[in-house]
């Protein structure tokens, strides 16, 4: 059973008189537990996807099932109750809420879900701990560097649990070798059982994953699961097409 | 989100924007302030009236006077007006049930003719020396401390006895504050315009309750040596402090209403037009059962007059109603007015606050997006916005109280009165309410702006 089912959603932006399809006519399932990259070049629409699937947007047409409800014309109250339950996100730019510590970062979500403090701070110390940042809990965001930031974000993208977490170009602001241990770390969370799905422009980056949704000028154009093929076996993946 | 966490993180955007909250707040603290200080004040005044009013006979006490200029249509009868006169007493103790009490009184007021009373080297002109009945001290709510009032028999004898107000006292025997002891000088002969009179009596000393405290409050305190000797100015106009009526009462002397009309006839007033002709009195004071009778009891007495005076109105009431009714009328004004200014503040500080949590938010849209995107509701943010405004305005209104107290403490400094303001608890509330409603109402449009913007649109601002 799928985890996520996109039915034939579009996104259409008119600016100006002109039509811009962001997403036309996109079907696909998700199933859970899967480690999913989408992939395309800048403007193909694969922030937009994501966006969508993670219920911060709604489409123009279409229909979208997440863990067996629709939510395409779920209520803005209700869509922030799945945002803050059943997903998780990761930006491009951390997005982190820089006047807070590491620790109310993180906590941030929990509040929302009206979580008391002292289960709070327990569980966000856990995911820090996951991702090898609880000695930095007090500080403030602008005291890490890049990849420890993003790490936070990972934390408090992970700390309410969610069926699935999503990540806009996660590496895309980091230097290669830091960009390398995050991905390090969502392979190592996708095979404790996560739902992930990484967008990225990077060919390299998407070779990570095992199965890869190809996305142009809107449309899921192309779709590899190796997995299938067999191709996830084979050295050097990232040679992949 | 519960509302400490959502009142802890308004704080501390607070926190963060120290300097620009305290400016933000300012407006609110004026307002808060003025409007306390306001009532404070207002309500001072309003205790110090209503004791004065108390003092000066209470609500249930009728005077009438001799008006001396008739109605336009009675005009050409001025020779025939004999003004008020004892046979309008017999007459309304006879036919006015409603009055309890009645007593003629002819008075030599200091302003318009003054008597001089001296004792030895000392002398004293007194605020009001009055010829009356016994009765004028439960009527002009007068209390004996010393001695006794004099009787019907020292009336009808015309006796030369006289009852003083310690004002009397201090300026013929000396001031307890600066003898150190009291002197009660009963059965001393003092001089009343030339002829000799003896103290039977004394009154109790009258003052405010704030006058009554501060000095209980100094005789607390040691005594500081006086160097400079009495240093008093003689009468009924001596030291700060006290409404004025304390001061005329205790600069008052009393004196058998025959007394008067025997020994001092020929002074203005006493004095009537013919030899055969009754004696005019000064006025009537009367005292009814209940504030609920003044209307019928006003009524009945005019009846009684118009008859006695052949329908001629050559006499008036004054009612302390009418004076109840100015004070209320002031008292009004001045809260009307200090409530205009407190609220101009109060509308000018909610502006302020509006403003600037519209900037704020403008400053932290993308706060908002990475907020909604986490899982904040539209309601959320909402609420989170209208705390932080809140939460301002509280802290104005907070700060605003505490100014309100100097304030206070400023004004009664610089221009003290007997009226001290007092700060009511219900003042307090009304002001902190005004408070967190100025906020809750600035914080309205920019919790509505900052609420709908859409996640993706403030996540992608910079
Ligand atoms: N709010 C918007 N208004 C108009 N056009 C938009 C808006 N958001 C995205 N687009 C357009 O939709 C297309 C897809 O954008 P996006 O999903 O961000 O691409 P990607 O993330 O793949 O770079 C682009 O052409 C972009 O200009
Ligand atoms: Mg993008």
């Amino acid at each position: 059973m799928a985890l996520v089912e996109l039915r034939n959603v579009s996104k259409i932006y008119t600016l100006g008189g002109e039509t811009i399809r962001a997403l036309d006519d996109v079907s696909l399932d998700i199933g859970v537990g899967e480690f999913v990259s989408v992939i395309g070049p800048s403007g193909s629409g694969k922030s937009t996807l994501m966006h969508i699937l993670g219920c911060l947007d709604s489409p123009t047409h279409g229909t979208i099932k997440l863990d067996d409800r629709m939510i395409h014309d779920a209520s803005s109250r209700e869509l922030a109750q799945i945002r803050n339950r059943k997903i998780g996100f990761v930006f491009q730019f951390f997005n982190l809420l820089p006047k807070m510590t590491v620790l109310q970062n993180v906590e941030l979500p929990m509040v929302y879900a009206g979580i008391g403090g002292r289960e709070r701070r327990e569980r966000s110390m856990e995911v820090l701990k996951l991702v090898n940042l609880d000695n930095r809990a007090k500080h403030r965001p602008n005291q890490l560097s890049g990849g420890q930031q993003q790490r936070v974000a990972i934390a408090r993208a992970l700390v309410n649990n969610p069926k699935i977490v999503f990540a806009d170009e996660p590496t895309g602001n980091l230097v290669s070798h830091t960009g390398e241990a995050i991905l390090e770390l969502f392979r190592s969370l996708s095979s404790q059982g996560r739902t992930i799905i990484l967008v990225t422009h990077d060919p390299e980056i998407a070779a990570v994953t095992p199965r890869r949704i190809e996305i142009r000028d809107g449309k899921a154009a192309l779709e590899v699961d190796r997995r299938l093929a067999g191709l996830d076996r084979l050295p050097g993946a990232a040679a992949v097409p | 989100m519960s509302l400490f966490n959502i009142i802890a993180s308004g704080l501390k955007e607070i926190w963060a924007h120290k300097f620009r909250s305290l400016l933000t707040m300012l407006g609110i603290i004026l307002g808060v302030s003025s409007l306390v200080a306001m009532s404070a004040l207002v309500k001072g005044m309003e205790n110090g009236t209503r004791e004065a009013l108390v003092a000066a006979g209470g609500l249930e006490k009728i005077r009438i006077e001799t008006q001396y200029d008739l109605p336009v249509h009675q005009r050409h009868l001025s020779d025939q007006a004999q003004g008020i006169t004892l046979e309008d007493v017999y007459a309304l103790q006879k036919g006015a049930p409603l009055v309890k009490m009645i007593t003629p009184a002819v008075e030599q007021m200091r302003f318009r003719e003054p008597m001089t009373l001296t004792y030895k080297d000392k002398s004293s002109e007194p605020w009001l020396v009055s010829g009356t009945w016994p009765d004028a001290l439960p009527i002009n709510e007068h209390t004996l401390a010393h001695g006794r009032m004099f009787g019907p028999l020292d009336d009808e004898n015309a006796s030369s006895v006289c009852v003083i107000g310690t004002g009397v006292r201090d300026d013929l025997f000396g001031a307890p504050e600066t003898l150190g002891y009291e002197v009660i000088p009963l059965g001393e002969t003092l001089q009343i315009n030339g002829l000799p009179f003896t103290i039977i009596g004394m009154l109790d000393h009258y003052e405010s309750e704030q006058a009554k405290k501060e000095r209980e409050l100094r005789k607390l305190q040691p005594q500081v040596a006086v160097t400079s000797g009495p240093t008093r100015s003689r009468g009924w106009g001596s030291g700060k402090g006290g409404h004025y009526i304390f001061r005329m009462k205790n600069n008052t002397v009393f004196i058998p209403l025959n007394t008067m009309m025997v020994k001092f006839r020929g002074l203005n007033g006493t004095s009537s037009s013919g030899e055969s002709a009754p004696l005019r009195l000064s006025n009537l004071n009367m005292k009814i059962p209940s504030l609920d009778l003044l209307e019928p009891a006003i009524q009945q007495v005019r009846n009684i007059l118009l008859m006695t005076h052949k329908g001629l109105e050559d006499f008036s009431f004054r009612t302390q109603e009418d004076w109840a009714q100015e004070i209320s009328v002031v008292i009004k004004n001045a809260r009307l007015s200090g409530s205009v200014i407190a609220g101009i503040c109060l509308l000018v500080g909610g502006i302020g606050i509006m403003n600037i949590m519209l900037a704020s938010i403008s400053e932290r849209v993308r706060e908002i997006g990475i907020r909604k995107a986490i899982g904040a509701s539209t309601l959320d943010i909402f609420v989170q916005i209208v705390v932080e405004s809140t939460v301002i305005s509280v802290l104005g209104g907070i700060v605003g109280i505490g100014t309100s107290y100097g304030l206070v403490h400023l004004i009664s400094f610089v221009n003290p009165t007997d009226n001290t303001p007092v700060v009511t608890l219900s003042s307090l509330a009304i002001a902190f309410l005004f408070s967190v409603g100025v906020g809750m109402l600035a914080g309205l449009y920019p919790a509505i702006r900052a609420s709908r913007l859409h996640p993706i649109q403030a996540l992608r601002y910079d």
